[in-house]
């Protein structure tokens, strides 16, 4: 995976995961998550592949890509911290926690982003089912719940002393 | 003999530091030499004793939460692996009041069982009613489904066994059973429960569906928001094919059902069934215009029965007890059990299965203790983000599909989402435009303009000035327009938040008397 880390793509691997999938009825997404699974984004140079081999066109591929949310075209920091911002968590102040985020991790309010640092990207996600313990937020996928300015400050101090992945 | 202990493995528990409470306890118990069993078992769904602790006692499960790792050495000193007294203690889980006044039907064996031990799902009636069922005719089937009343529990409240009896009508080489697992509603995870605590049932009741219709393909759409319930589902599809639940001749019967998960990708609108089936299509997911139904043409053009996961989760009981004993529970034409979720501002949160008929009052202040924060509740969101904000004048309202139509509200997929006199609802109405403009498909024009026009129009009326009596009757107009013009329920029940705020609590858009309804 050094590819991944000077930038350039690892086509072949990308090509790999693509013939693992291609034949499976509605393949794109599974090939889409296969990619972002193994090197945490979906590059622009996978597109071309994923296309001619699920005969489609680029704009279908890249439409499809830029239609959910969950996919990236970018690399994102080694700790992915998703808050949730829908109402439960709203409820307990989500609000208020996803201020603190931002301006701890000095970010754009309206978007989140990544840190300056380069080791942290803050993301809003709409729910992850943990609305009786509220707010919620997911830190590599690994679930807190009922989360403060206190712990959120303890999460960030955490990941940035231990590299996460 | 070993005691068994028992340490929840659900999302919820495992957010509140269950795997530490889970090491802590081995480790201790290794230190002071006592054999310990420990079971990682699904969660009760009362997740303000989360992690809840249980021992195994020869009067039965002993229950101490919320426990921490800091407790454990002082569990053990008093002696709780047997079920001892200590401040934690909660006595017996089953006589909990908050367990023993529900219904469990659906979660009869949440918490109790390990979800992956197909030994413990058998033990405690699971497969029971795929048994059942493969020894009846397909028509039977549907017929006992129909029988039951069961209704779409994902919000639309359609009858199931309608849906399955017309695929199973229908002539076509390949049918399928998609179960609708992107439970994305904020206030909901009675699906992600059912997936990380008792899978086994959800397989169960789709391989029934597929004996019932024909169906030999089916396919799990589950968000990626839910990476444990996606681990946890797709383990035991494998377990239960091993054992021969699922694949080819499942059971030795004529049928084949084969399954598989698809996981999501972020998207809200992909819980609208035509959006998820271009999505496992591969596609964007853009609403299909209806008709066709997808019982008719569904995925990939062939007749696909599409159910919510309680649903299906809801039919294995169906076919073991007979749907007599499912339809006696109810009101009206509501029949059978709700699994209700009572969340956000609320002392007492969890999973409460009732039979339909239980009041809102009943909910929040019977189980839910009234808010965490100890303020007054101001407003209750029912049935998710589509869902109105229902005031307390409200609240004895029977839960029942037809009686909350009646009175503007949806009963959804069963979520309370409970806000406390802090709560600017001028600010959640305009959330609610938000979000639908966030996640609109863009497909039609009511929904993707629309939203991002009543975001404009909430903020001129919370501004304020003269033009603000204009701008309440163009967001009256405006969700008229949504409301009837939008292809699928996102633009077609935004309005339900946005009007409910605006008619229930106008003083929060700085309208001074209430609003009279529009006609």
């Amino acid at each position: 995976m050094s590819s991944v880390v000077d930038g350039t793509p690892p086509l072949e691997q990308i090509q790999a995961l693509v013939a693992a999938k291609k034949h499976l009825p509605g393949a794109l997404l599974p090939i889409l998550h296969d990619i972002q699974d193994a090197l945490g984004h979906v590059p622009a140079a996978a597109v071309g592949l994923i296309a001619s081999a699920l005969h489609l066109s680029r704009a279908e591929v890249h439409g499809v890509l830029s239609f959910y949310h969950h996919f990236r075209t970018a690399p994102a920091a080694p700790t992915v911290l998703q808050l949730c911002r829908a109402e439960a968590c709203q409820s307990m102040g989500a609000n208020r926690l996803w201020a603190h985020a931002c301006d701890t991790l000095a970010l754009d309010a309206a978007h989140g982003g990544t840190s300056a640092d380069g080791a942290i990207t803050l993301a809003p996600v709409y729910c992850l089912g943990l609305c009786s313990t509220a707010p919620a937020l997911a830190l590599n996928e690994h679930p807190h719940a009922r989360v403060d300015a206190e712990q959120f400050d303890r999460l960030v101090a955490a990941a940035r002393s231990v590299p996460c992945r | 003999m070993p005691v068994k202990i028992f340490v929840p493995c659900d999302s919820a528990s495992l957010a509140l530091g269950a795997d530490a409470v889970a090491a802590a306890i081995a480790a201790e118990a290794a230190l002071r030499g006592l054999p310990i069993d420990l079971v990682r078992n699904g969660s009760r769904g009362m997740f303000w004793l989360e992690p809840l602790v249980e021992v195994q006692t020869p009067n039965g499960r002993v229950a101490y939460g919320p426990v921490t790792v800091r407790d454990i050495a002082s569990l053990f000193d008093a002696q709780f692996q047997t079920g001892a007294a200590h401040r934690l203690q909660r006595g017996l889980t089953e006589e909990i009041a908050y367990l023993r006044q529900q219904e469990r039907l659906t979660f009869s064996r949440m918490g109790v069982i390990a979800p992956l031990s197909l030994a413990e799902f058998e033990a405690h009636g699971g497969f029971a009613g795929l048994r059942h069922a493969l020894t009846l005719a397909p028509s039977e089937v549907v017929q006992q489904v129909l029988d039951s009343g069961l209704r779409g529990r994902g919000g639309a409240a359609f009858p199931a066994g309608i849906k399955w009896r017309t695929v199973a009508g229908a002539p076509a080489r390949q049918k399928y059973i998609v179960c609708n697992a992107d439970e994305g509603d904020s206030g909901t995870y009675s699906d992600r429960m059912v997936m990380e605590g008792d899978p086994f049932m959800l397989i169960e009741g789709m391989a029934i569906a597929a004996v019932a219709t024909g169906a030999t393909q089916g396919l799990v759409y589950l968000r990626s928001e839910y990476p444990h319930a996606l681990a946890t589902l797709r383990a035991a599809i494998n377990l239960a094919t091993a054992a021969g639940f699922l694949g080819d001749a499942i059971l030795g019967s004529p049928h084949s059902f084969h399954l598989e998960v698809r996981k999501a990708a972020g998207a809200y609108i992909c819980g609208e069934e035509t959006a998820m089936l271009e999505s496992i299509e591969g596609k964007r997911g853009v609403v299909r215009a209806k008709p066709p139904i997808p019982a008719v043409q569904g995925l990939f053009g062939q007749p696909t029965v599409i159910n919510n996961v309680i649903t299906l989760a809801s039919v294995p009981l169906i076919l073991a007890r007979g749907a007599a004993y499912y339809k006696n529970y109810g009101v009206g034409r509501s029949h059978g059990t709700l699994p209700i979720q009572l969340t956000g501002n609320i002392k007492y949160g969890g999973l409460v299965e009732k039979a339909f008929g239980v009041t809102l009052r009943q909910l929040l202040f019977g189980f839910g203790g009234g808010s965490a924060s100890g303020r007054p509740i101001k407003a209750v969101q029912v049935g998710g983000p589509l869902g109105a904000y229902v005031p307390e004048a409200l609240w004895d309202v029977p839960l029942d599909y037809e009686a909350y139509a009646a009175v503007g509200m949806t009963v959804g997929h069963g979520g309370l989402v409970v806000h406390d006199d802090t709560a600017d609802l001028s600010q959640l109405a305009r959330y609610a435009m938000e979000f639908c403009a966030i996640e609109s498909c863009g497909k039609c024009t009511p929904c993707r303009i629309g939203s991002t026009r009543g975001v404009e129009v909430i903020d001129r009326i919370t501004r304020g000035g003269d033009k603000q009596a204009s701008q309440v009757g163009l967001l009256r107009d405006l969700c008229d327009t949504m409301l009837h013009g939008s292809l699928c329920a996102l633009g077609g029940m935004t309005p339900n938040p946005v009007l409910s705020a605006l008619n229930h609590y106008p003083q929060d858009f700085g309208l001074a008397s209430p609003v009279p309804e529009a006609a």
